[in-house]
């Protein structure tokens, strides 16, 4: 069984794609880099369930697909459900025998956005990963309902500006904090978590060979920056999610069998928040002087993150 | 599946019946096949040698999204692969560690790649799509030098 090299970027590019272009995602979109990353990170074949949004919507649009594996699309909810349902029928006819060629890798996998992971496909997350399929989960988090127009989903972070939760002269932008489903996801006792981020692909194709290769349930929350909804120029996608990473807005780290926590990206140089807040049309309320309280608060909860983090890699509990 | 089902003026089919499944009987959905025939092992097959069906959007064009478009300068090019690991539709044709060059089929003309591309001057630019790329070529800017401090 053969695993793409990664050692440099140059063997990594002579992966034959199975993620093909012409799919409808925005231009500048994160989402395709990160699929793309995923495919091109493993040789085995590829079972895919995606659930409803902006990437199934996209790729799939009839009598289009831009997916050379298997791929399967039902409902917002159920993309756990449904890749655990196929890998429990592919383990019941390995046992059986009726299968056409039994020795050949298999590795299922499931993409969800932050709307279908945070919120509606929660509990059928949970009930896959508790069940032990042998799965990886791969949420493509972009922090709002993108797809539909931009509305506020328990991802979406305090202070940004969505349609259902606006900003103006008496609010703010979303008063509440984003959900650590990195967290929620390690308390289950799942194998491998793992929060990752696009613009360090090495750190990004490591991170799912080693959930592909895990067995078990693994889930990994990709942070996906969303040019429409985040409000910058589309060129910009890889400048933004570097300021994610280096502001530890985004830390990017691993959780072994939901205790042993591994940082995987240490920034040379960590950056105010203001930067990365700066960069994006959804925050600059935040700019007015009502709001420096906001900033101050990202800044402090982000500072106690990366102090817990850090703890945690250190005390090995 | 069930035979042809009668249709509306619209060209809506009625439910009849026959459309009723008992509880062990499956109904399926669309299905698209990305290939015409069998390809066995996808991931060892290159591009050029797939064979692809009308279905795959492979066969698409989105070239009308592009206002502007990358243009490509072989000269400067140290084949990095910065542009082919973020190009986010799978428009940048690499071969063999080598950059070959853009796939205007697919491009949608968001610029990453002239973003992450590290040389000095930069081995990618966007120009406005009606451009010649041999006019844009010939307006390559010169290596940027170092600003003392």
């Amino acid at each position: 069984m053969a695993i793409t090299s990664i050692k440099n970027l140059k063997e990594f590019s002579t992966v034959n794609e199975r993620f093909e272009g012409a799919h409808l995602l925005c231009p500048g979109c994160a989402h395709s880099m990160i699929v793309r990353e995923l495919m091109n990170a493993t040789d085995d074949n590829l079972v895919i369930s995606s659930a409803t949004g902006c990437l199934e919507v996209c790729t799939a649009v009839y009598p289009y697909t831009s997916w050379d594996t298997s791929w399967i699309h039902i409902g917002f909810e159920n993309a756990a459900s449904a890749v655990s349902g196929a890998e429990a029928m592919y383990k019941a006819r390995k046992r059986k025998g009726t299968l056409k060629d039994p020795d050949a890798p298999v590795k299922f996998v499931a993409f969800g956005g932050d709307g279908a992971t945070y919120d509606i496909g929660f509990q059928w997350l949970s009930g896959a990963v508790e069940r032990g399929h042998d799965f990886t989960y791969i949420c493509l988090d972009n922090e709002n309902y993108a797809n539909t127009g931009g509305q506020r989903s328990s991802a979406t972070p305090v202070g940004a500006h969505t349609t259902t939760a606006q900003a103006g002269r008496v609010s703010y932008g979303k008063k509440q904090k984003k959900k650590d489903m990195v967290a929620i996801m390690a308390a289950h006792g799942a194998p491998y978590v793992a929060q990752l981020a696009p613009n360090k692909w090495k750190i990004m194709a490591k991170g799912f060979q080693k959930a592909l290769e895990t067995e078990g349930p693994c889930f990994i929350n990709t942070v996906s920056a969303c040019t429409t909804e985040w409000k910058f120029d589309p060129k910009d996608t890889i400048h933004i999610t570097d300021l994610a990473t280096d502001t530890l807005m985004f830390p990017i780290y691993e959780i072994i069998d939901g205790h042993e926590l591994n940082i995987l990206y240490r920034p040379k140089n960590i950056i105010p928040v203001e930067e990365y807040l700066a960069a994006q049309g959804r925050y600059k309320h935040l700019f007015k002087p009502e709001n420096k309280h906001v900033i101050e608060r990202i800044q402090k909860e982000i500072d106690e993150k990366w102090e817990y983090l850090q703890r945690r890699e250190e005390s090995r509990v | 599946m069930k035979g042809v089902l009668p249709t509306d003026r619209r060209g809506v089919r009625e439910l009849g019946a026959e459309d009723l499944v008992g509880w062990d009987e499956v109904t399926h959905g669309v299905v698209l096949n990305s290939f015409d025939g069998i390809v066995e092992d996808v991931a060892q097959v290159a591009p050029e040698e797939r064979p692809y069906s009308d279905f795959n959007s492979y066969t698409a064009t989105v070239a009308s999204w592009r206002v502007i478009k990358p243009v490509y300068n072989r000269d400067i090019c140290i084949d990095c692969q910065n542009c082919w690991v973020w190009c986010p539709d799978t428009s940048i044709i690499s071969r063999d560690k080598q950059m070959l060059g853009i796939d205007y089929d697919h491009c949608k003309g968001c610029g990453v790649c002239v973003e992450v591309c590290p040389t000095n001057p930069k081995s990618l630019l966007m120009f406005a799509e009606a451009q010649e790329p041999e006019d844009a070529l010939a307006k390559w800017p010169e290596k940027k030098k170092k600003e003392k401090k």
